[in-house]
């Protein structure tokens, strides 16, 4: 029964899409449509061929499958992330490079640079976080995941919104919120999707069969939580019409400039902090095979983060039609925030103390310490680039651009790359990784890139801030802005190298993890860690 | 007195106070004393139940009591 109500929603949907695709007002809705009919007639096949089958979900099994699927698309997103990252860093040294006169702009810097974000941003740490929480809360709460196949719509609907996402922003798609770029109906399918994956953990935690919920899920729980919050206010719009991908804006003038920027900072937060914190709550202490430094502090770091992170958003916004008091509110909340982040950092690398001599033999979690004290470096530098007077230098300079690379690559970069490492043969059961010095091949590049990177924005953003203000004798600015462009060039190249070196990694780890599967052996068969013996 | 003023004032007064004392208590609340033993426990969760959901063969230990 329930299968055919299924089959008919979906072909609904094929049908809805492809009237919406022959109606559509504008190129990224009619493409976008096309390819919701694509995945739902796709949908409708698989579940024609399952019709009536009895579903399995034994209770004494991890749901694993889905964890697998997720270490994969982690992979191929952020090797697609990268690239293009690579890409548009070299359109900025080389502006050849948009190619303008053969692509007619659909390659250009301003379409591949939100393809970018959201790429490395909601495709690989989305999918990392999703297949980490999905992996964490089952060991820690000792429970299957709940909701069935829920989980896997989790998955799929991800990936669509991806697919959906791309296509668009290429074609001209936007609503012109940054890292919040998405038009109005890829924004609710974000909903669905998200809500789905609230109810898929809220309900494994809820069947725990540990009393006590271990501190990484409350990580995870707080980063599902805000950002479904964030996400709806933020993206509070009036279509301009069903068929149309153009939306108007809720709110207006300085509200939304703050209303985007306290989203915008607590995805930073919430996104890229708290859910990859809960990643470091898990995987230090078990690479390390001890148990985190103190829970205590781990506590109180859960709960200065969350009390503190949600008031820094304005310091985006000094200087601006802002208040004074909201700017320096945000100022204020920013700086306290060393505090939760450096115990974090401690309570990371501490948890190591010890074990010390494992950062000479294993390179995983030289790599998570790394990550950790990239964490600690980034989050000294952003509570320092909101304090006013620095932000006056430093704002709409590389130094924001570099300081945010230095937390996405070294931070949520490295962690994601040590938890791949540490679950890929356990997923799969392996014996180990196909090769550690591989592993240090990739420690290695991405390290040096990162410090490329960081390195030579920090020069070009001192650089052009000084040159922006540089007024002479008689009160005049000294320097053009094109000036500055000129001046940015070899950092730039730089930069573009760095961005190389880590892309360059990122494909040895590609490299590394298929061979661990594929050139070794399973001990058994591969869903063996849920497998029990029929006696 | 508009409604701005109104919660601006509120914000920074009444509403700050309690969300202070509300963290506070959160941190009296971990650092309590007795809270070593349930925090050591809770800490090695991630080492148990590796492998299977609580309960079934390979279980170390008691499953929660309801």
């Amino acid at each position: 029964m329930w299968d055919y109500v299924k089959l008919i929603v979906l072909a609904l949907i094929a049908v809805l899409a492809a009237i919406g695709a022959n109606y559509a007002h504008d190129l990224p809705y009619m493409v976008n449509a096309l390819v919701v009919m694509l995945a739902a007639a796709i949908t409708f096949v698989w579940q024609l061929r399952n019709v009536g089958e009895p579903s399995h979900h034994p209770q004494n099994e991890y749901l694993d499958g889905v964890v697998r699927a997720g270490v994969i698309a982690t992979v191929f997103w952020g090797v697609v992330g990268f690239l293009v990252g690579v890409v548009i860093a070299f359109q900025l040294a080389f502006p050849a490079l948009n190619l303008g006169y053969m692509t007619e702009g659909i390659l250009n810097f301003g379409r591949l640079r939100p393809l970018h974000t959201s790429a490395v941003i909601f495709a690989f740490g989305g999918n990392a976080l999703i297949m980490s929480a999905f992996y964490v809360v089952q060991r820690t709460t000792a429970a299957r995941l709940w909701g069935g196949n829920l989980a896997w719509f989790v998955f799929w609907g991800w990936q669509l919104m991806i697919v959906l996402a791309a296509t668009s922003y290429v074609l001209g798609g936007t609503q012109s919120k940054e890292y919040a770029e998405t038009v109005w109906y890829i924004d609710w399918w974000i909903v669905v999707v998200w809500l789905a994956f609230l109810a898929v953990f809220m309900g494994t935690l809820i069947k725990r069969k540990e009393p006590h919920i271990y501190v990484a899920n409350w990580f995870y729980l707080s980063f599902i939580v805000t950002i479904a919050m964030l996400h709806v206010v933020n993206n509070m719009a009036l279509p301009v019409s069903i068929f149309s991908s153009q939306s108007v804006q809720v709110t207006a003038g300085v509200q939304d400039a703050m209303v985007q920027w306290w989203y915008g900072h607590n995805a930073v937060g919430f996104f890229l902090t708290a859910g990859f914190l809960g990643m470091m709550y898990y995987f230090v202490p078990k690479q390390a095979e001890k148990p985190v430094f103190s829970y205590k502090l781990s506590i109180i770091h859960f709960w200065a983060l969350i009390f503190l992170y949600i008031w820094a958003g304005p310091h985006h916004l000094h200087y601006t039609a802002l208040p004074d008091w909201a700017s320096t509110l945000g100022m204020v909340f920013s700086i306290i925030l060393w505090m939760p982040s450096w115990g974090g950092m401690i309570n990371g690398l501490m948890t190591l103390s010890g074990a010390w001599d494992k950062l000479r033999t294993d390179p995983i979690i030289r790599m998570m310490v790394v990550s950790v004290g990239f964490y600690g470096m980034s989050t000294f530098e952003g509570p320092m680039m909101s304090i006013k007077a620095v932000n006056s230098l430093s704002h709409y300079t590389d130094w924001t651009i570099g300081h945010v690379h230095s937390g996405a690559l070294g931070w949520n970069g490295m962690i994601t790359f040590g938890a791949l490492y540490f679950l890929t043969p356990r997923l799969w059961n392996r014996d180990g990784l196909y090769s550690l010095k591989l592993v240090s091949w990739h420690f290695w590049l991405a390290t040096i890139g990162i410090v490329l990177y960081a390195s030579s924005m920090w020069v070009t953003g001192i650089m052009e801030g000084l040159m922006w203000r540089e007024v002479d004798a008689n009160g005049f600015l000294v320097n053009a802005f094109a000036d500055t462009v000129a001046a940015k060039f070899p950092m730039y190249v730089v930069r573009g190298l760095g961005g190389a070196m880590f892309l360059g990694g990122a494909l040895i780890m590609a490299y590394n993890l298929w061979m661990t599967v594929r050139a070794q052996p399973a001990k058994a068969p591969v869903n063996a860690n849920n497998f029990v013996a029929a006696e | 007195m508009e409604t701005y003023s109104f919660l601006r004032e509120l914000a920074d007064s009444w509403a700050l106070l309690a969300l202070t004392l509300i963290f506070l208590a959160v941190v009296f609340w971990a650092m309590r004393p007795g809270s070593n033993a349930i925090h050591r426990e809770a800490a090695n969760a991630i080492f148990r139940n590796e492998k299977q959901p609580a309960g079934s063969d390979e279980d170390q230990r008691p499953v929660k009591e309801a």
